[in-house]
């Protein structure tokens, strides 16, 4: 087993000046994913691994028309909000149809944003091709076995899921994270979090090695919005997502309005589905506009054998979502 | 880190030797003799290892015992009281909820934080929250029962 040094933050400061001045360190949040690439597939080997789950950063309030969420709020915690539940639903239905109540229990907000990839080939350190592992190695996926991975800002380098549930419905509302550093704090949209992995897949997200995430504000959908969250896999729970959408939008009589969609399980990272909203936006619900929708979102997909199914699958998807949240199936 | 690590188990203190990294599952089973928490897949997906930690279900495979310092770790070997079987298990035992009894201390373990979370109102949602243990034998239809019945005592 992997030796490494295990130290407990005791403040948020402390933790951000102990990982930036090590190059080695990692932070450990509920430890779903760190434990798991660290211990069990001999992935990721940081020297030190700084635990901040009890750092004071959990909890749920409202600022303004947000939520402001600590990082180290567990999901169970942020999908038993109440205001979560009435303002947001579909990332509560999102964080219940993830994992698993213990692990639920344990995994973080912040650990949630920046999971690693569910890629057998990224999590088998005896394969040899992963531009993610090793940069410049290859892609094993794309000539594998790649039911689970993805068809959209996927390319020849990498085609990795992020598997994030939550994060779906997130960049759809365009929730917002707090991020401290040595040299101070700042935010970025989830949307600009993660970076498509073009030819730098090991390249994941914007954050400066020791920066660490505080809190993620969570904007509350408008008063009379509808939303769901729709996730298609392999079994009924307990498993990763094929294809799922978050839908929210207001309902103008038959129009619609405030339409915000996102996609997970065919993506490199959490899809927002802006080409899907720009027809959908000010149009009247019906099938035929539905479909349009999501042809414009699957227009250029990236496919190899074993992903083909996932453009139809991807956009029967989009459309469901909508007929369950318009309550227009004609 | 210090060389040894006091950790609240059952409501006794136990004292764990730190020479390196630790699950709490392989802390309770190779270091303290708990043996009832069982290791069946060992990455967080099958269920088997579920203990309660300050009396939520976690799963012991996915977390460091350093993670565990001064919380209260409830496992299997801590539900019976006074050699009389907790009423999960009692109840596991009357509807037959097992064959290898492999998964099954995970399952119980789970059960027990699933009537106190009140997550036991119908069949459905007893199988959408015990959907994190597994069971290769196929028992559910009676660890479902099992659950039910002790819901329906209890009112829920």
């Amino acid at each position: 087993m992997p030796a490494f040094e295990y130290v407990r933050a005791a403040d948020v400061a402390g933790a951000v000046a102990m990982a930036t001045a090590d190059p080695g360190a990692s932070y450990l949040a509920g430890g779903t994913t760190l434990v798991d690439l660290m211990l069990k597939d001999g992935v990721v080997a940081p020297a030190t691994v700084i635990d901040v789950g009890r750092l004071p950063l959990r909890g749920i309030r409202l600022v303004g028309d947000a939520l402001r969420v600590g990082a180290m709020t567990t999901m169970e915690e942020l999908a038993a909000d109440p205001t979560v539940a009435s303002r947001v639903p579909f990332v509560r239905e999102a964080l219940l149809l993830s994992a698993s109540t213990q692990l639920r229990n344990m995994a973080r907000i912040g650990g949630n944003l920046l999971q690693r990839t569910r890629c057998r080939y990224f999590r088998d350190a005896t394969v040899a091709q992963c531009n993610k592992r090793i940069p410049g190695s290859g892609c094993g996926a794309v000539a594998g076995v790649a039911r689970m991975h993805a068809i959209l800002g996927a390319s020849e380098h990498c085609i990795a899921v992020h598997a994030s549930d939550l994060c779906v419905p997130l960049v759809a509302v365009d929730a917002v994270v707090h991020i401290q550093g040595r040299s101070g704090a700042r935010s970025v949209a989830l949307t600009d979090l993660h970076v498509p992995p073009r030819d730098r897949p090991d390249i994941e997200h914007v954050l400066e090695h020791g920066e660490l995430i505080t809190h993620v504000d969570v904007p509350l959908l408008p008063v009379g919005a509808r939303s769901t969250y729709l996730k298609v896999r392999d079994r009924a729970s307990y498993e990763f997502a094929l294809t799922s959408a978050a839908a929210a939008l207001v309902m103008r009589g038959a129009v619609m309005t405030h339409v915000r969609l996102g996609l997970g399980g065919v993506a490199t990272l959490p899809w927002r589905a802006r080409a899907a909203e720009a027809v959908l936006e000010g149009a009247r619900a019906d099938r035929h506009t539905f479909r349009a929708a999501a042809d414009a979102e699957l227009a250029a997909p990236y496919t190899v054998d074993g992903t083909r199914f996932k453009v139809e699958l991807a956009k029967r998807t989009i459309v469901r979502a909508l007929e369950t949240v318009t309550g227009v199936s004609s | 880190m210090t060389d040894a690590m006091l950790l609240h188990i059952n409501g006794q203190k136990w004292s764990v030797p730190l020479d390196g990294p630790l699950t709490l599952l392989d802390a309770l089973r190779e270091h303290l003799g708990l043996v009832g928490t069982k290791k069946g897949c060992d990455q967080g997906a099958c269920g088997a290892c579920t203990v309660l930690v300050d009396g939520q279900r976690v799963l012991s495979c996915l977390m460091l015992v350093a993670q565990c310092e001064g919380r209260e770790v409830t496992t299997i070997e801590g539900l019976s009281q006074g050699g009389r079987l907790h009423p999960v298990q009692q109840a596991f035992v009357r509807h037959d909820a097992f064959q290898c009894g492999y998964c099954t201390a995970g399952q119980i373990m789970s059960a027990v934080a699933l009537l106190a979370e009140g997550r036991a109102s119908s069949d459905d949602e007893i199988r959408e929250f015990m959907s994190g243990n597994l069971c290769r034998c196929g028992a559910y239809p009676n660890i479902v029962a099992a659950i039910r019945e002790l819901a329906a005592a209890e009112g829920r």
